[in-house]
């Protein structure tokens, strides 16, 4: 045991802490953002109209064939390209982040919306609801019981996926431990600890999901 | 009040109505029977809008319910609608589920729409579930309460899609009593049904309809004791056997 140095930990937790913050942040934008473009990709996927629905349909079937890596990549190099000066690796990172995540959740909403039956929105309309209205009040309310689950489990993926902002230079927290684990020559440490953190984070969320599907029986 | 003028309406290569035509003067009652998939829940869908149509008209106090123009919601919020799965929303009370159209559509307070929805449910016999949800209900009270959601927005006519089709049967008169007794107040009234009892009790005129097209169009003690069609004799002999 003596071998170990776990004061490791503690010298660097400034670090650390930053790289969490960076990985915190990216969660958060790309759930929020993701949830919000997903949100409309969703609704145009499920308009009637072919013109709205199958651009929506592509962008989604190519976004999920893609390696986030490759689109943190395809946005660090092309967005200087697109408007003509540097953004920085945040900037990019971030908005490849939710134009990727956005895909995904388009899927559960879409899903979601599907699994409430259509009489209820048959119901809305013949009351004289308008569709958003019966969007709003009427079907997301009982989609946000199919979906909760699933969102919550996409945002364990979101997490885990923070650690591939290295590929753009930027120091989540997996990259921060790795730096201090070649700096001090602590990989046992840094590693474990990252293993731990990251199980800790993501058990507690998906426990939360379960809680979330047994806690509201329908 | 409603005339319906030659609708046509097809899914795919399934043509479900054939031209149908009819007309349904203020305070009268209706009743559309026929064996299934004759398209009665279809024409009736057609009259609030809920199923498009390709040809001919549905007008709604003068009203085109498939003209562009027509502001349909607005059209339906002056027909009450009952679904055969009742189709309350069961994330929402009793109560909850009859003030939310008078709030978002009629712009009613919180305070005025939830005294008329107590009103109205006590008034189908509901008043002590206010704040029971729809999974807490049996089915013929869930049925009355979208009776009562659908009279809450005061009606000029009211859509009837077999509301006693899912009902066990020592539910189903809690749920007719509440119609006959709207029948009587003089709502005009359109009702899917295979409740021949009800047809014959509360009935001005009955529709009978076999594939797609309206077949009959008499006054109910004809249709009851001469129906001119033989397809007419035939359903009655079926359904009245029972």
């Amino acid at each position: 045991m003596s071998d170990f140095d776990w004061g490791v930990i503690a010298r660097s937790y400034g670090f650390l802490a930053e790289g969490m913050a960076l990985s915190a942040l990216l969660v958060l934008v790309a759930t929020l953002g993701g949830l919000v473009v997903g949100f409309g990709l969703a609704l145009m996927r499920l308009s009637t109209h072919r013109l709205i629905s199958v651009p929506a349909a592509a962008y989604v079937t190519v976004m999920r064939s893609l390696p986030l890596v490759l689109v943190l990549f395809w946005f660090y190099f092309l967005m200087p390209l697109a408007i003509g000066r540097p953004v920085g690796s945040l900037t990019s990172a971030l908005i490849a982040f939710v134009l990727f995540e956005a895909a995904f959740y388009c899927e559960i909403i879409r899903a979601g919306i599907g699994s409430v039956r259509s009489g209820q929105s048959d119901a809305g309309l013949a009351t004289g609801l308008r569709r958003w209205q019966v969007l709003r009040l009427i079907v997301m309310p009982q989609a946000m019981r199919a979906m909760g689950p699933l969102i919550l489990n996409q945002i364990v993926i979101v997490f885990q996926d923070t650690s591939l902002v290295y590929v753009v230079s930027l120091h989540d927290f997996l990259t921060a431990a790795s730096v201090v684990a070649a700096r001090d020559g602590r990989s046992t440490e840094m590693y474990t600890l990252v293993a731990v953190v990251y199980l800790v984070i993501c058990l507690s969320v998906t426990k939360l999901a379960e809680f979330y599907r047994k806690g509201r029986p329908s | 009040m409603i005339v319906l003028d030659d609708v046509h309406k097809s899914y795919g290569p399934q043509h479900i109505l054939r031209g149908c035509s009819a007309e349904i003067r203020l305070g009268e009652v209706v009743v559309v029977c026929g064996p299934s998939g004759s398209g009665k829940s279809t024409l009736i869908k057609c009259i609030n809008g809920l199923v498009p149509f390709e040809r001919g008209t549905i007008t709604v106090d003068g009203v085109s319910v498939s003209s562009p123009k027509t502001d349909l919601p607005a059209l339906r919020s002056r027909i009450g609608m009952v679904f055969q799965s009742f189709e309350l929303y069961p994330h929402m009370t009793a109560l909850q589920n009859v003030s939310l159209a008078q709030i978002h559509v009629l712009r009613r307070s919180q305070k005025e729409a939830d005294e008329r929805s107590a009103k109205i449910l006590t008034r189908v016999g509901l008043g002590d579930k206010l704040g029971q949800r729809p999974s807490q209900l049996s089915g013929g009270q869930q049925q009355r309460v979208s009776i009562a959601r659908a009279l809450a927005m005061n009606p000029q006519a009211m859509l009837f899609d077999e509301p006693t089709s899912a009902l066990d049967p020592e539910m189903i008169n809690e749920v007719l009593e509440v119609m006959q007794e709207l029948a009587l107040e003089g709502m005009t009234m359109i009702v899917v049904t295979h409740e021949m009892g009800f047809a014959q009790r509360v009935a001005d005129r009955v529709l009978f309809m076999d594939r797609g097209e309206i077949v009959e169009d008499t006054p109910k003690e004809q249709f009851f004791t001469a129906p001119a069609s033989e397809r007419a004799r035939q359903f009655l002999k079926q359904v009245l056997t029972h």
